[in-house]
């Protein structure tokens, strides 16, 4: 059931949830204090070990009709994209980095390896998911307008196909994620300022281009007689990162235990409740080292959606604190293992697919079935909180 | 300057070759650049953001040094003596951002620049370029601006009014004139607190000897006191108002400078460097708000950001002051703004905006 009020749902006094905040607005100062040498260093390290990697595998596939090249190349490749798609661009654009005063790897200017173009993503991940996290017919990011993946959002006939529409989207992850921003919906009823939408197309377009040449044109060109193979081991490797990016992005607000919130809870919400319904909204999961890395160090959600702009490689040291914190103020924290919270998020889409009354559900019916005919408008929401990341947008 | 014309076609027909190139290149490398993947064979190729190595640190006095720094890729070396760079060097992984004057010549074929510091009491980043920084160090750079340059050839008279590290911009066009042997009737008054921290003094001896229409007053002020301009200036050069001048040094020195010459309406004729970005684009002005202080500031359309900020005594972070560095970024809660270097506008809420190339069109609010 959607929540209304944090606050009731915890059974946690005003002053209590004040109190929490102060305390997680300490582990923020103590992170923000320390930020140095070493972590600078963690960052440049990733950045030069992706770059060789990417570089390796383009090498590798100039010889991609041997079956070894083909692999391997793909592999490095497709590694590369997943490193820089998760662990620096995302949390690049974050501005996670920004303290380094480095204009090379600063939110501003980083455009990242895949369809959507970095503004774009600023605005519809860190300003729309990070701030309304979970919140019914606020954030976007509940199904992608894709599935239905909340008993609360009505049923529609459509959603009968969500097994394969959840295929197509693991597959084609990139290209979904390039037009979440632009509102198909709205564009769809003639809804959407058509200046705006001929920027974004136009930003989606000139992006596109340059992707789609570099990966099926120019290198399978430079791989001469190779050109097909070349070709095919680049596809490949952007399906790993898509279907990487789309298991790891699931897993971060579609398990159970990540909860969701009508858009009541939004009244006058407090910072420390902005803090709360974080922390009952996302989901982590457990698993080594590389696997953190490989993932963004998203798999610390609960810890990345308190504290969006601290380094990633801190959320770690960051967690143990934050846990503590749950079960002193007895708040449930999600976590388990990968395919665990995985197998958690197929089997809510394809419950979703069918009507509520023909599936259980551990918690009551909601009350009534919750529909917005349309996305809102930044005009329509709560102003922007800074902590999410900036989003600026350029004029071209 | 001396660029010639046949200089100025070689180079014209070069760089839009080497464009080409670029963007050729980029089609493998999109969405980064080629030299994000060159820079690390070398990290000096990069021309996306100037880089430099540092080739070596020269101490001029006990507190002060020359660092000779060995530009990376896309450095044009066709700066104007007097004109200023900037630098970002690390510290505990952090860009920290000043401009300094160069002190070298300029000319292309010694393929390295130098920039002259002394290490000033409060400033950590002065001390650490002065005595931190090890040979081979890669340090980010910001190309030479500035309008604190001679004209060629120089004033028949000239007066160079410099205090302490002052020297550095004015010691660049002493020896461009010696290089071009245009050395007019000079005069230095050079004010340092004792000899031995005055930076160049046996270069600006040898030049002396050299070219005798140059010479130096030495003011050493710990002795001495500092000099008086009102009072002092027509004892040590009569002839002050004759003469074409270019003053660096503290701001208080300054400031009595550009009062001395305004009054006797001789404005034109000096020239002073006050570190500051020559920006086109005029916006609107306004009241900025400083949300967290509460402190109001009403300024011009051509005051940035960050000096309205200084000017109302709010703390502002700062860095290169070209626009380069983001260290000066902060966030502004509402309002309307120029960037003063392309005229292009922003205006929404909470957006981050970079506060030394941007300027007030009507009230801003910043959070800081």
């Amino acid at each position: 059931m959607a929540i209304s009020d944090v606050k009731e749902y915890t059974h946690l006094s005003e002053e209590q949830v004040e109190e929490l905040g102060r305390e997680l607005d300490a582990i923020r100062e103590e992170i923000e204090q320390s930020r140095g040498a070493a972590d600078a260093a963690y960052i440049n390290r990733l950045i030069t070990i992706q770059r060789r990697l990417a570089a390796a595998g383009r090498v590798t596939l100039f010889a991609s009709r041997y079956k070894p090249a083909f692999f391997a190349g793909a592999t490095m490749l497709g590694i590369a994209k997943i490193l820089e798609n998760m662990e620096i661009g995302h949390n690049v654009m974050h501005g996670q980095w920004d303290w380094m005063n480095d204009p090379e790897i600063h939110s501003s200017n980083w455009e990242w390896d895949t369809a959507q173009p970095a503004e774009q993503w600023k605005h519809s991940h860190n300003y729309v998911h990070h701030q309304f996290t979970n919140v019914l017919g606020h954030d976007n990011d509940i199904g992608y307008g894709v599935l239905r993946m909340a008993r609360e959002q009505k049923w529609h006939p459509v959603n009968i196909g969500q097994p394969v529409y959840n295929a197509l989207l693991a597959l084609l992850f990139q290209w979904g994620v390039s037009l979440h921003d632009l509102d198909l919906e709205a564009i769809r009823k003639r809804r959407k300022d058509p200046k705006e939408m001929k920027r974004q197309l136009r930003q989606i377009g000139r992006k596109v281009r340059r992707q789609f040449a570099k990966d099926y044109v120019v290198y399978p060109l430079l791989s001469g007689p190779n050109a097909i193979s070349t070709m095919k081991a680049n596809a490949l490797a952007n399906l790993m990162r898509n279907v990487w990016s789309y298991t790891i992005i699931f897993c971060g607000h579609f398990p159970d235990g990540a909860l969701h919130f009508t858009e009541e809870e939004l009244e006058d919400e407090t910072r420390a409740e902005w803090y709360l319904r974080q922390m009952l909204g996302s989901a982590n999961f457990t698993g080594s080292k590389l696997l953190h890395i490989m993932s963004g160090n998203l798999g610390f959600q609960i810890e990345h959606h308190l504290f969006p702009d601290l380094p990633s490689n801190r959320y770690a040291e960051i967690a143990v604190k934050v846990r503590e914190l749950c079960e002193r103020y007895d708040i449930p924290y999600t976590t388990g293992p990968l395919h665990k919270q995985y197998g958690q998020v197929l089997r809510t889409i394809h419950k979703l697919a069918l009507p509520n009354k023909m599936t259980s559900d551990d918690g009551p019916e909601p009350p009534s079935g919750f529909h917005r005919q349309r996305r809102l408008t930044d005009e329509e929401r709560p102003v922007r909180r800074l902590e999410t990341g900036t989003y600026i947008r350029r004029s071209a | 300057m001396a660029t010639t014309e046949a200089q100025e076609t070689t180079r014209a027909a070069r760089i839009p070759d080497w464009q080409t190139v670029r963007d050729m290149a980029a089609r493998l490398t999109t969405p980064l650049h080629p030299d994000d993947y060159l820079s690390l064979i070398n990290p000096l190729w990069s021309a996306r953001e100037l880089r430099g190595r540092i080739e070596r640190v020269t101490p001029e006095t006990d507190d002060a040094a020359t660092l000779v720094i060995k530009p990376g890729w896309g450095w044009s070396f066709d700066h104007e003596a007097g004109q200023y760079i900037g630098i970002g060097v690390e510290v505990d992984g952090r860009y920290h951002w000043r401009s300094y004057s160069l002190s070298s010549v300029p000319r292309r074929d010694k393929r390295t620049i130098t920039i002259t510091v002394r290490a000033m009491p409060e400033g950590f980043l002065s001390d650490h370029l002065v005595r931190g920084l090890e040979p081979g160090t890669i340090v980010r750079l910001a190309a030479p601006a500035g309008e604190f340059t001679l004209p060629d050839p120089p004033p028949a008279k000239t007066l160079f009014l410099v205090a302490g590290s002052g020297i550095t911009p004015v010691m660049s066009m002493l020896r461009t004139l010696d290089r071009r042997d245009t050395m007019p009737d000079a005069l230095v008054v050079y004010s340092s607190p004792t000899e031995d921290r005055m930076i160049f003094r046996d270069e600006l001896r040898e030049l002396h000897e050299k070219h005798p229409t140059l010479t130096v007053v030495q003011r050493f002020t710990d002795e001495e006191g500092m000099l008086d301009l009102a009072t002092d200036l027509e004892k040590v050069c009569p002839d002050w108002r004759e003469r074409g001048t270019w003053a660096c040094g503290p701001a208080p020195m300054l400031d009595a400078a550009e009062e001395l010459w305004a009054a006797a309406g001789l404005d034109k004729q000096l020239h002073l460097e006050r570190f500051s970005l020559e920006l086109g684009g005029d916006a609107e002005g306004g009241t900025i708000t400083f949300a967290n202080s509460g402190k109001r500031v009403e300024v011009d359309g051509a005051t940035t950001l960050l000096e309205a900020g200084e000017q109302a005594g709010v703390g502002m972070p700062y860095g290169c002051r070209i626009g380069i560095c983001h260290t000066c970024t902060l966030t502004m809660a509402s309002g309307r703004i120029k960037d003063l270097r392309n005229g292009e506008e922003h205006q929404e809420p909470n957006e981050a905006v970079q506060t030394c190339i941007t300027a007030a069109c009507g009230d801003v609010t910043l959070n800081i």
